[in-house]
């Protein structure tokens, strides 16, 4: 049983690791968004990029 | 022709009958419901975003509003957007964009893609979250007008937060609690495996030194937790008391702290009861029932928030003679301003020129449009529908009405006078009887051994206030936020669920709860030879020179026509002009048909149904010919409004209708709901007074509402609902909002409420129970320690199990059924 004197420390200091890299993940903002990274897989990567980027088309107020 | 009941492709709104128009997506012609989603929908798939459509997972919010490209004009001016927004490193510039319609993953794909496809655009992050987007640019390759004008063209209406420090105060306060969520959680875990083997140690023989040791870790692992991840609660109580009032974390602060200052004596001193397990325990289930909460506030929106949508930025002062783009908050008492169609005020003043007709709805509810001829006050936040006016300003910043009703709102959010009074009564109760309890334990212990009186009273205070309060309630609470998130149901105060159990009356705002809240043309019958498109066109002409919230259904709908000229208002009766060359009148039935010169030809289509006429009005296009179309308008009803009324009466909720509105729309909506009580035509303060009389009767009101114009009846109201796509003022109020904009779920959260107030009081009498049956055998050595440690470890594990029920049966709907033509294939 005098083991659990080296074994527990030894999970303390993971626990601590684990805190840490999770304080490092949450201040990096990888918390953040927990919904729309998921979707970015789904994206087409092929897709041709515009020759011209998009323009609002000029629309002519009623009136 | 479009098959009737065909949603809209882009907004999923039903086409109105008889119309037909097409958006060209993706090589296929899809049917849409306006021209505004028509121009959506083709920029979303010129720009090749077209996955947007595959993606989604809610329906996007009608583009009922022409973009008007001159709104942000003033963004492209320089030396404006520079004061306007945060300066980056190498000259670039970012701001952080409040996204209105932005509801689901793939609207912020959307928003993202369409802006990084930009060039100049350095940086995009959408947070679909908050609804907010921050963006980073290079000023010389794109003006933020530009990046402004495409968020509106996808559908997502912008609000650009000028400086905006909130949003980034809200961010860091959200990775903290997280933060100390992982603390309180990676501690517990910890303590929990340490706590096993000191429960059951005893009947194993374990020897002493290392029973010490393990009550030696286990204070280690509770110290963080305990100042750490339990600083709100201390934090809370202090502020509480300085203010001389008892919060909710009043006991909870002084359980955290007798506790663990108990164990930590005991654990110090060698021998006595150690509590460690229970301490973390209470402290990670309550800090996830905050987090969750806090989380539904901040997407709620800050009352701040609210303020920037309905506050334009910039404004346009007239000064020497010279028209300058200037920030809203530069304007001055006595500036002179010019307001165009459509602009809303920037700040409150007195009409110089021009005859204004003005939308005060978001300030008194009221829809029709009010006539402000030159000397009236006009105010901040209200639109301006009819001819420009020149304006001067009266007042500014925090002096206009709006400002006012935000700062009072501002007050009410941070004081939550109600809330607190519920908590404080709870509190009160609690903390009364452990103090007396705790007292009279000192008191004998005194009087028998006075050596042991203080661990005596420490232990009864310890093991009472965690056990009675701390699994109990957060458990329970954190089940039934998370339930009712999943199905889109935010908890904004979780004291409301309480309310919401014991609710006995319903008081609803019609327009926008029961029914959607926007006049719509709804069918089109043509009555002569001219198509559904024509006929519309011709009146959208005539009715744009008209403010009466009927003229703006038309606008909606149809297509900009050639200007009408010489247009006459014949009040109650309808408009006349010419529109190409031709003289129409549109109106009441007789005033259109009274055009043709010909009486006698003017027979009554015997298609326009007579019966309908009750529920909604009929509105006619008439020429010198004879009578051209018949238009059909109405509010219309939610489609779930009767089911979800008879589902809370069926829980013996009793609904009432507080509206604003007409009392014959009100009557018919009432019986077509199903709701025998009702009372039109009430102001704000009348339906305050409705409901401040039902409070005296002994009722608990549940009120729900979507404009500004409830915000009042939401703040008095016992429990505030707001729907999802009402005003952001109205759900700054709520407790509760329905983000998915649908009253389905009403009845059910009424239920969950219920459940989750039973299984508090099956946790709370079996904690008690446990604790008084158990803690005097245990004292009186009736019990052996292996026992009470089963006893107490299944004790905790039977009250979360029991919270856990309550997020059984209730996963995630079905998702939204969306007709195969909405899912355009792959091209």
């Amino acid at each position: 049983m005098e083991i659990l004197y080296v074994l527990i420390p030894l999970g303390l200091v993971l626990v601590a690791f684990g805190l840490w890299a999770f304080f490092w993940a949450a201040g990096d903002g990888q918390f953040d968004d927990l919904d729309s990274p998921g979707w970015t897989v789904l994206e087409d990567d092929a897709r041709p990029e515009p020759t011209a980027p998009p323009r609002p088309p000029d629309e002519v107020p009623p009136q | 022709m479009t098959a009737a009941g065909t949603p809209c492709f882009h907004c999923g709104e039903p086409i109105p009958r008889g119309l037909v128009i097409h958006a060209r997506v993706s090589g296929r012609d899809e049917p849409v419901c306006c021209h505004g989603c028509k121009a959506v929908a083709e920029f979303i798939t010129g720009a090749g975003l077209g996955d947007y459509y595959r993606y989604r997972d809610t329906s996007s919010s009608r583009a009922d509003e022409t973009p008007r490209p001159d709104r942000w004009a003033a963004y492209d001016r320089p030396e404006l957007v520079e004061r306007l927004t945060r300066a980056e490193p190498n000259g670039a510039r970012s701001i952080t964009v409040l996204l209105e319609g932005l509801r689901c993953a793939a609207c912020s794909w959307l928003a993202d893609k369409a802006l990084s496809l930009q060039s100049g655009v350095l940086d995009v992050s959408v947070n679909p979250a908050t609804a907010r987007a921050r963006l980073v640019w290079d000023p010389a390759k794109v003006r933020l007008g530009d990046l402004l004008r495409v968020l509106e063209h996808v559908g997502l209406r912008p609000h650009p937060l000028a400086g905006e420090p909130s949003e980034q105060v809200a961010l860091l306060e959200r990775r903290t609690a997280l933060k100390r969520l992982a603390v309180a959680g990676f501690g517990n875990m910890q303590v929990m495996m340490f706590a096993v083997p000191l429960y059951f140690g005893d009947a194993g023989g374990m020897d002493p030194a290392m029973r010490e040791y393990m009550r030696l870790v286990s204070m280690l692992v509770s110290i963080p937790v305990a100042l750490y991840a339990g600083w709100p609660f201390y934090q809370g109580a202090w502020h509480a008391l300085r203010a001389r009032s008892i919060s909710m974390d009043v006991p909870v602060s002084l359980g955290i702290v007798l506790a663990f200052v108990a164990s930590v004596w005991n654990a110090l001193r060698g021998h006595g009861e150690v509590y460690f397990d229970s301490v973390t325990m209470f402290v990670f289930f309550l800090g996830l029932g905050r987090y969750i909460e806090m989380i539904a506030r901040h997407r709620a929106g800050s009352v701040a928030d609210a303020l920037a949508r309905l506050a334009p930025v910039t404004a346009r002062r007239l000064r020497g003679g010279q028209v300058q783009d200037v920030q809203a908050v530069e304007l001055a008492v006595g500036d002179e301003l010019l307001v165009r169609t459509g602009e809303v005020f920037a700040a409150d003043g007195v009409v110089l020129e021009g005859e204004g007709r003005v939308d005060e709805s978001m300030l008194t509810g009221e829809s029709a449009a009010i006539a402000k001829p030159p000397g009236s006050l006009v105010h901040q936040g209200t639109q301006n529908l009819a001819a420009p006016l020149k304006v001067r300003v009266a007042a500014v910043a925090g002096n206009t009405v709006l400002s006012g009703i935000v700062a009072l709102l501002e007050r009410a959010q941070a004081e939550r006078p109600r809330l607190a009074k519920a908590a404080d009564r709870a509190a009160a109760w609690f903390l009364s009887r452990i103090l007396v309890g705790a007292a009279l334990v000192f008191a004998v212990w005194w009087y028998v051994d006075p050596s042991r009186a203080f661990s005596a009273t420490l232990a009864v205070l310890v093991v009472t206030c965690p056990c009675a309060l701390s699994l109990a309630t957060p458990t329970a609470l954190a089940a039934a936020t998370a339930a009712l998130a999943r199905r889109g149901v935010l908890v904004a105060h979780t004291d409301a669920i309480e309310a919401l159990s014991k609710a006995t009356h319903v008081l609803w705002d019609k327009t926008g709860t029961l029914t959607k809240g926007l006049v719509r043309v709804e069918e089109v019958r043509p009555l002569a030879e001219l198509s559904a498109a024509q006929a519309l066109a011709w009146a959208g002409a005539l009715e744009q020179m008209s403010e009466h919230p009927i003229g703006r259904a038309f606008l909606a709908s149809g297509q900009p026509a050639a200007a009408a000229s010489g247009v006459e208002v014949h009040a109650g009766r309808g408009l006349e002009g010419l529109v190409e060359g031709r003289r129409l009148r549109i109106g009441t039935r007789a005033f259109a048909a009274e055009l043709q010169a010909d009486q006698a030809g003017g027979t009554r289509p015997a298609s326009v149904p007579g019966g309908d006429a009750a529920e909604e009005s009929w509105v006619y296009l008439g020429s010198e010919q004879g009578l051209l179309a018949a238009f059909r308008l109405t509010d219309p009803l939610r489609p779930e409004a009767r089911d979800c009324v008879a589902g809370l009466a069926a829980l013996g909720l009793r609904s009432e209708i507080a509206s604003g509105d007409e009392a014959a729309t009100v009557a018919r909506v009432a019986a077509r709901c199903g709701i025998d009580a009702h009372a039109a035509r009430l102001a704000p303060a009348d339906k305050l007074a409705r409901l401040k009389q039902l409070q005296a009767e002994g009722a608990v009101v549940v009120a729900v509402g979507d404009g500004i114009n409830d915000a009042p009846l939401l703040r008095g109201a016992d429990v505030a609902i707001a729907m999802g796509r009402g005003s952001a003022l109205a759900q700054t109020s709520a407790d509760l909002i329905l983000v998915r904009d649908s009253l389905e779920d009403l009845p059910h959260t009424v239920l969950l409420a219920r459940r989750t107030q039973r299984v508090i009081r099956q946790n709370l009498a079996w904690s008690i129970g446990y604790n008084l049956a158990a803690l005097p055998l245990a004292a009186l050595g009736f019990v052996p320690p292996w026992l009470a440690a089963i006893g107490m470890s299944l004790s905790s594990v039977v009250v979360v199990l029991n919270a856990m029920r309550l997020s059984r049966g209730s996963t995630p709907r079905r998702r939204p059924e969306w007709p195969a033509v909405r899912q355009p294939e792959v091209a």
